[in-house]
């Protein structure tokens, strides 16, 4: 076993176990820090396929959605069916937009994801059966059949799920990433034409990547539904994307452990800038995104990685 | 008079038998939330901020004016810690989080818009806290639940409309059609399906013609303009606020709309004397609740009110000067309410044994449990006025409304022919949907 | 008829508002490759200066219709102060780094200037509406529109024109030219590529500013303008072709009717008729409508 599939397993762990001993605070921030990492697990996936969405706020907001809509219209109160019907519609959402974004490059990739993710936003802030701008509350009343209505348990139970769900997607992203139909994707970052000439097909590639990110936005915005308990288009506007592009860069794409961390510290900054100065949070938060492009270039886990090197003989 | 008698009986209980209580007791801390940055800052959230500081320093220092003279809550300083209230429901949910659980606030106060108060409800029920929203107008948060621990001292947005509609029809009987200019968001789509669905009730020969829904903070209207300049309604609705109503303001008047179109703006009030200069003499403007711009209300609060903002700030205390002012007085009074029915239930010492414990028990402040069960069905005075926790099962205020068309003197806005609407008159009564009732009830009562 | 007409009018005014911002930033994509997103800031300082300076103006009494001129040196204050800041001071740093994190320190850029206009001119809206009356107003077909238009019209065209014409007929526009082809070529032939980073940038914020500038007189000063016109004007740039001045122009147009016509037509899609573009002509024109072709790497 690789070293670290081990250390997801072990952090997963170390998080259920330790969020019994958690304070509440912590714990939220935890689960909120995980869900903005499942989103962002999949925006490096494109990062590494050379591309970055300013879009993926529609993939992020029609899970949580899809899962909030089961209720309303099936009468569905179930976490389990709620993730499921994030992952079949953005799965069928993202295979058909695919068809058009793998032509798509650079900032006019950017640019035309973020175009779809503000129609999604347009016709949502429309439709009055789903309370428009306002949205509506969203509640997952059981979960593998259990009753979450019992309150510290069931709160627990989300949160592990939660966590469950991270590592689920975070392993299975670090085995694709090391099969070779993974590998390629940086392949194509570097050079599309030889991968053509190599004899892959760079647009089903981008195509298959595409799915799997947005799968995971999708998922990730199903978990930040459950626990939030509210849904609004505010989830599919381009500063809910903008945000997912910042915790990638932020983070950097070498590893799959690097978004968890970069979302833990991005939620972390901001909530302390909003208690800490409250009229000028903004301010605090801009200077604090320059101090971490300017000095980290490479992301948050750079740090690591040069701690390992220097460590190394 | 019995009001007085209590308070007295209540302090001096307090300082003959626990005379260090009042000095040992910790501050209590009220989370207070509201826009500190974005378009809803500057005629919102920022005067609400204001307002907060204003009414607690002089709260704290026993300055205001019966019934609400107590130092702090009965005794009790009070703390306010600060949130922005932008940025979505998801950093809204996650701030109250930290600000309950963190911060450990006693309370909550705040919230303007309707998309946080819906999300903030369910989060407030988790954690147990008592909250207030203070302004948000969705009809939907307590028709659609039942919350133990929120309660919302402003009434919602229903009345706006069918006060707005009854004043139009008396004081402008001959109106034939009329269109609609809203801004495109929860809030401006309810507003005009309200007022749509009211006046195919009071008036079903009025003619709809059209309605535009803007985007927040666009400010060019000029297609808009040009689009009513051609359907020439006799009356246009709207509830735009803030910086776009200001621009849609300054563009209509220069263009000549208001020539031959009337305007009736459901949230016009809040901002009232600064549109002087723009806003058409005879627009008919509405204010949730008896905002104090246009009844000439001279009661020792509203007085006290005003004073301490002037004070504060340099400036006239508009709209959510007066919603603070309902959030925090209405739970001072449940507190306070609370606190005083602990002490008379202690006062006949049956059981001697336990009577430390008991006196104890009883002098200890009251805990969230015991707040909410004085503050459901409350009645208290505010600055505006009384106002009655009646709807939502105890938990949503009812109060009246009023409407009046404006008229400029002297760079002066002034409010004339000020119609008052009587809850009843204006509100569902008990738990009916706001939209049923229009529907349904609103022709038998107006025969 | 009436309604064919208004639809053209009101639409080259908004295209007109349009393309004075949309033009600053796709100058500024064209030669420096920076995406601004704090370019919304810059028009909301814009709108603020005007607002102050012009305020004053008028307050003392000086006659009104040099307000206009006050409003035209608050936009060069404003680009000749804070152009040569943010490139000296922040974006030269980052050449060379990549497009999308250009993006995101002028996304922080803009957080950080939010809440010092906030700092500076504090909450309480500004107005400067005077001029919007100041210059009269014509009638067609019973529709009233003040002649302050004109002058919004006629800014747009006169920007679109100028940086045309010193692009296509001067030496110093020639040489941005080559910049905006190649950058690394130009700086090899000894071109100080730097140079006309610096003025391309003062240049485009300039631009940013004269929006907000113009727009002043129109609105309600206050927090939060620059958020949804930077948006907007991303919209027009992208339909436009990133980079391209006539592109721009032609996007600004085209979005601008479309945005007027849904509002007299069918005025419930008004929300997302600009987004519903921007994605048709990304579908159809990848890369815009006017864009240069990119030659593929091997």
């Amino acid at each position: 076993m690789d070293r670290t599939l081990a250390f997801i397993s072990i952090g997963a762990v170390t998080l259920i176990l330790s969020g019994y001993a958690m304070p509440q605070w912590a714990v939220f921030l935890t689960t909120v820090s995980l869900c903005y990492g499942t989103v962002v697990l999949g925006m490096i996936l494109l990062v590494r396929t050379g591309l970055v969405s300013f879009g993926h706020g529609l993939y992020f907001c029609l899970g949580a959605y899809a899962a909030g809509t089961l209720k309303p219209f099936f009468g569905l109160s179930e976490l389990v069916f709620m993730l499921i019907a994030a992952i079949l519609v953005t799965t069928i959402t993202s295979f058909a937009l695919g068809f058009l974004l793998r032509k798509y490059r650079d900032i006019f990739f950017a640019m035309l994801s973020l175009a779809f993710s503000m129609i999604l936003y347009g016709l949502l802030s429309k439709s009055t059966e789903l309370g428009s701008t306002d949205g509506f509350n969203v509640t997952a009343e059981t979960a593998f059949g259990i009753a979450l209505s019992e309150l510290e348990y069931g709160r627990y139970l989300i949160f592990v799920i939660t966590v469950g769900t991270s590592w689920l997607c975070c392993t299975l992203l670090h085995l694709y990433l090391l099969s070779n139909k993974g590998k390629l994707a940086e392949a194509i970052r570097d050079n599309e034409l030889r991968v053509e000439y190599l004899g892959a097909s760079v647009n089903n590639i981008i195509h298959i990547n595409y799915v799997i990110s947005a799968v995971l936005a999708g998922l990730g915005g199903a978990l930040m539904s459950i626990s939030i308990g509210h849904i609004d288009p505010e989830m599919s506007y381009w500063t809910t994307s903008g945000e997912f592009v910042f915790i990638t860069i932020m983070s950097g794409s070498s590893s799959v452990i690097a978004p968890f961390l970069g979302a833990a510290v991005f939620t972390s900054i901001r909530s302390f800038a909003y208690e800490y100065s409250p009229d000028t949070w903004q301010l605090l938060l801009g200077v604090t995104m320059l101090v971490i492009i300017v000095f980290l270039p490479e992301g948050l886990w750079s740090l690591f990685s040069k701690i390992k090197k220097k460590g190394s003989p | 008079m019995k009001r007085l008698v209590n308070t007295f009986v209540l302090i001096t209980m307090i300082l003959i038998f626990c005379p260090k209580c009042l000095s040992e007791e910790p501050p209590l801390r009220i989370g207070f939330v509201s826009f500190l940055s974005g378009p809803a800052s500057s005629d919102y959230g920022i005067p609400a901020r204001n307002a907060a500081m204003a009414i607690v320093s002089s709260l704290n220092a026993g300055a205001a004016p019966n019934p609400h003279n107590m130092r702090g809550f009965s005794g009790r300083q009070i703390e306010l810690v600060f949130i922005d209230e932008a940025g979505g429901t998801t950093k809204q949910v996650t701030e109250f989080n930290q600000l309950v659980l963190r911060h450990k606030v006693d309370f909550v106060i705040g919230y303007l818009s309707s998309a946080n108060c819906l999300a903030i409800a369910p989060a407030a029920e988790r954690l147990k806290v008592l909250t207030i929203l203070m302004d948000c107008g969705s009809a939907q948060v307590f028709e659609e639940n039942n919350y133990k621990y929120v309660f919302r001292t402003r009434s919602h947005a229903t009345m706006d409309a069918i006060a707005g509609a009854k004043y139009l029809l008396k004081i402008f009987p001959e109106i034939e059609n009329f269109s609609g200019i809203n801004p495109n968001y929860a809030y401006g789509q309810e507003s005009w399906r309200d007022w749509n669905a009211v006046m195919k009730v009071l008036a079903p020969k009025v003619e709809s013609q059209s309605s535009h829904m803007t985007k927040l903070g666009t400010g060019h209207f000029n297609s808009e303009i040009s689009s009513l300049l051609t359907k020439k309604s006799q009356l246009i609705h709207s509830s735009l606020w803030g910086g776009d109503l200001k621009a849609f303001l300054i563009q209509a008047k220069a263009r000549g709309l208001f020539k031959s179109t009337r305007l009736l703006l459901v949230a016009g009030e809040p901002n009232l004397q600064k549109l002087s200069g723009f806003i058409p003499d005879g627009t008919i403007v509405g204010a949730r609740g008896m905002s104090s711009g246009m009844l000439d209300n001279q009661s020792d609060l509203n007085m006290w009110l005003k004073s301490i903002f002037k004070k504060e700030t340099g400036e006239t205390a508009s709209y959510p000067v007066y919603s603070v002012a309902n959030a925090i007085l209405g739970l001072k009074k449940a507190y306070e309410k609370a606190r005083l029915s602990k002490l008379q239930k202690a006062v006949p010492m049956a059981d001697v044994a336990g009577v430390q414990e008991g006196m104890k028990e009883a002098y200890s402040p009251p805990n969230t449990q015991q707040i909410i069960e004085s503050f459901e069905n409350l009645s208290y005075e505010t600055p505006n006025g009384k106002v009655s926790m009646i709807q939502g099962n105890g938990h949503q205020a009812v109060h009246g409304t009023s409407y009046g068309v404006t008229r400029t003197l002297e760079g002066k806005v002034n409010i004339e022919n000020i119609l008052f609407f009587p809850a009843k008159e204006v509100q569902p009564p008990g738990n009916t949907k706001s939209l049923d009732w229009i529907r349904n009830r609103l022709p038998t009562r107006n025969p | 008829m009436i309604s064919f007409l208004a639809i053209l009018i009101d639409g080259l005014i908004y295209s007109s508002w349009l393309f004075i911002i949309a033009a600053g930033l796709t100058l500024i994509y064209g030669v420096m490759k920076i995406l601004n997103i704090a370019h919304g800031s810059l028009y909301a300082l814009g709108a603020y200066t005007a607002a102050s300076l012009s305020g004053l103006w008028l307050s003392m009494g000086f006659a009104p219709i040099g307000s206009f001129v006050i409003m035209l040196l608050s936009a060069i204050l404003v680009g000749i102060i804070l152009g040569p800041i943010i490139e000296r001071g922040l974006l030269r740093f980052m050449y060379g780094r990549d497009e999308i994190v250009l993006v995101l320190v002028t996304y922080a850029l803009f957080l950080i200037l939010e809440d010092v206009i906030k700092l500076i001119w504090g909450v309480n809206p500004y107005y400067l509406y005077q001029p919007y009356a100041l210059l009269g107003s014509f009638e067609i077909l019973g529709l009233t529109y003040p002649n302050y238009n004109f002058l919004l019209l006629g800014s747009a065209v006169f920007t679109g024109l100028s940086l045309t014409w010193f692009l296509q007929k001067t030496q110093q526009g020639k040489i941005l030219i080559a910049v905006i082809h190649d950058s690394e070529i130009a700086a090899a032939q000894g071109i100080n590529v730097e140079k006309f980073y610096l003025i391309t940038f003062t240049l485009g914020a300039t631009l940013a500013a004269l929006g907000g500038v113009l727009t002043a007189p129109m609105i309600s000063v206050q927090p939060g303008i620059g958020a949804e016109t930077i948006v907007l004007a991303f919209a027009v740039v992208v339909v436009g072709g990133l980079g391209s001045l006539p592109g721009a122009a032609l996007a600004a147009l085209v979005i601008g009717l479309v945005r007027a016509g849904t509002v007299h037509i069918i005025p419930e899609l008004d929300l997302f008729s600009v987004y519903l573009v921007m994605a048709t002509v990304l579908i159809f024109r990848p890369k815009g409508l006017f864009s240069s072709q990119e030659e593929r790497k091997i």
